[in-house]
């Protein structure tokens, strides 16, 4: 099975840190991955997105045209990518900013408040990881088992303070119905 | 195998480069290759390496030449504009018959051109770049494994013929994150009696230069060094056959074309069209026999590029006009979809397939 992964928002949402949490958890469970950034003059506040592949084979071009899973953090991200989605996948629309709904029908839509979510627990930053966590929830490509171990791969130790933040904020995303 | 971790292909790059031995680099920042330089300045100080941030692309590769003639490994890295501007050095470290890794990470060109990743300095990677006439041995990853394997290899083989290595990647490869297994810590200490290393006065001192004002003297440089590059020629040709034993198309790409060349023959497979790749993993020198071998039973080859169309210049010498070469590319920092390339081989294959 091969998982092609869009997220997508403004530069400074954690884009490409999500991605990297991902990553981390797809190589823990011994698959075959790859993680490309949107690169070149983004800033915060600018657009950013990362492509990320989670397969049982060796990956072959890391660029994800037709996304399996969307993660938009954005109304902007929605709008561009709604429709390059593959039908049966699934989109999750970060809901506190994007008010729209999804027009499409062939596609699992999951609204994850995940701003207002990040707000309540004192981690306004961490919308991200909020996302990352119902992701996991959703999708087959990757489990929620030993998730701290990839966790402690992405928050470096100099850090550390945060990594209990993050893990909240990825288990309240996992548990959140809407 | 040593635990894989995630990273860069511009890390893999300079933690690879230091595993192979490398205290020496020199260079110049510039997008998409700066996670190299920067990975360096982190590091060198602490294993009593040096990082140098040059004044500009030119001062870097001349320092380039002068640890090079010390005998001590030694690199630089830039991308595309940066390295158009070591192009008179490198000239001058062939001229001199000296080892040393230069690092294009491709961005798209001409000019100051754009960011985003191309392959259109292939022209100047392997027919020259700077004067005269020299090669370079270039090694093409396809992936941040091979950003650190080729980048070992680079160095030794390097080392082995006294020609300067370049590993030729792009911006997709520098940028994005792979599970790596680094390569263990190895230095292939090759003798280097031609070192300028102190005479202690116990020799005759050697001399390191590209200036030979006596033809026949220079001439007869040009011929040895041709000789080492035959025999480059005939050993070092590197290439990967994916799917080439019954293919009737066969597709011909390297680095980030390949990987999306790989999607296409997957796809092609299913349909029932027989594709295959042909990825060289060196440009120069280009694997031409596994392509004529292939002339001789494929009916078409389809080079895929992110140029437009620098690399198909070598499949069709290689093929000798035996089948008919297209171009499948995209340019300007576009890539090619996997789609391009199935819509190109369906085209070639009409109603045959």
């Amino acid at each position: 099975m091969t998982t092609q992964i869009l997220i997508a928002g403004f530069g400074g949402q954690g884009v490409l840190f999500a991605g990297k949490v991902l990553s981390y958890k797809a190589l823990m469970e011994g698959k075959e991955l790859s993680w490309l950034p949107s690169y070149g003059p983004e800033m915060r506040g600018g657009t950013a997105n990362c492509s990320v592949i989670v397969s049982d084979d060796p990956v072959g071009s890391p660029i994800v045209s037709k996304p399996d899973v969307l993660i938009a953090m954005n109304l902007p991200s929605l709008d561009k990518y709604e429709d390059a989605v593959n039908p049966g996948g699934i989109i999750l629309v970060e809901s506190t900013l994007i008010e729209r709904k999804v027009k499409r029908s062939d596609v699992n839509v999951f609204y994850v408040p995940a701003t207002r979510l990040a707000n309540e627990m004192g981690a306004p930053t961490l919308a991200n990881m909020v996302m990352v966590g119902k992701l996991i929830a959703e999708c087959d490509a990757l489990t929620h088992d030993n998730l701290e171990d990839a966790l402690h791969k992405v928050v470096s130790a100099k850090h550390a303070d945060l990594f209990e933040i993050n893990l909240k904020a990825i288990n309240t995303g996992y548990n959140y119905k809407a | 195998m040593a635990e894989k971790v995630l990273m860069k292909g511009n890390e893999a790059i300079a933690e690879a480069a230091i595993r192979a031995g490398c205290r020496h680099y020199f260079g110049y920042p510039i997008t998409p290759q700066t996670e190299l330089a920067a990975y360096m300045a982190k590091r060198m100080p602490k294993i009593n390496g040096v990082f140098l941030q040059a004044e500009s692309e030119i001062a870097a590769i001349n320092m380039v030449y002068g640890v090079s003639g010390t005998g001590k490994r030694v690199m630089t890295s830039s991308s595309s504009p940066g390295i158009s501007l070591k192009q008179e050095g490198i000239s001058y470290i062939a001229g001199s018959d000296l080892p040393c890794l230069i690092v294009n990470v491709q961005r798209g060109g001409p000019g100051l051109g754009g960011i985003q990743p191309s392959q259109s300095d292939y022209f100047q990677a392997t027919k020259g770049g700077g004067h005269g006439d020299y090669h370079l041995i270039v090694l093409t990853p396809d992936s941040v494994q091979e950003m650190a394997d080729l980048t070992a290899l680079a160095f030794d083989l390097s080392d082995k013929y006294r020609v300067p290595a370049m590993l030729l990647a792009d911006g997709t490869l520098g940028q994005m994150m792979e599970p790596v297994a680094l390569p263990e810590e190895h230095v292939n200490r090759v003798e280097k009696p031609w070192a300028v290393t102190g005479t202690e006065g116990k020799r005759k001192h050697n001399i390191i230069n590209s200036l030979y004002l006596v033809p026949e003297q220079l001439e007869e440089k040009n011929l040895e060094r041709y000789r080492r590059y035959k025999a480059i020629e005939e050993n070092e040709a590197r290439f990967e056959s994916y799917m080439m034993d019954d293919a009737e198309y066969c597709i011909v790409a390297f680095g980030i074309a390949a990987r999306v060349s790989k999607n296409a023959v997957v796809a092609l497979r299913k349909e029932g069209i027989k594709a295959g790749l042909i990825r060289p993993i060196t440009i120069w020198p280009f694997p031409k026999k596994v392509i004529a071998e292939a002339a001789e039973k494929v009916k078409a080859f389809v080079s895929v590029e992110l140029s437009m169309g620098q690399m198909i210049e070598d499949v069709k010498l290689a093929e000798d006009c035996k089948k008919p070469v297209v171009l499948c590319n995209r340019v300007g920092g576009m890539i090619p979809t996997p789609d391009q390339v199935i819509e190109t081989v369906k085209k070639i294959a009409g109603g045959n397939a």
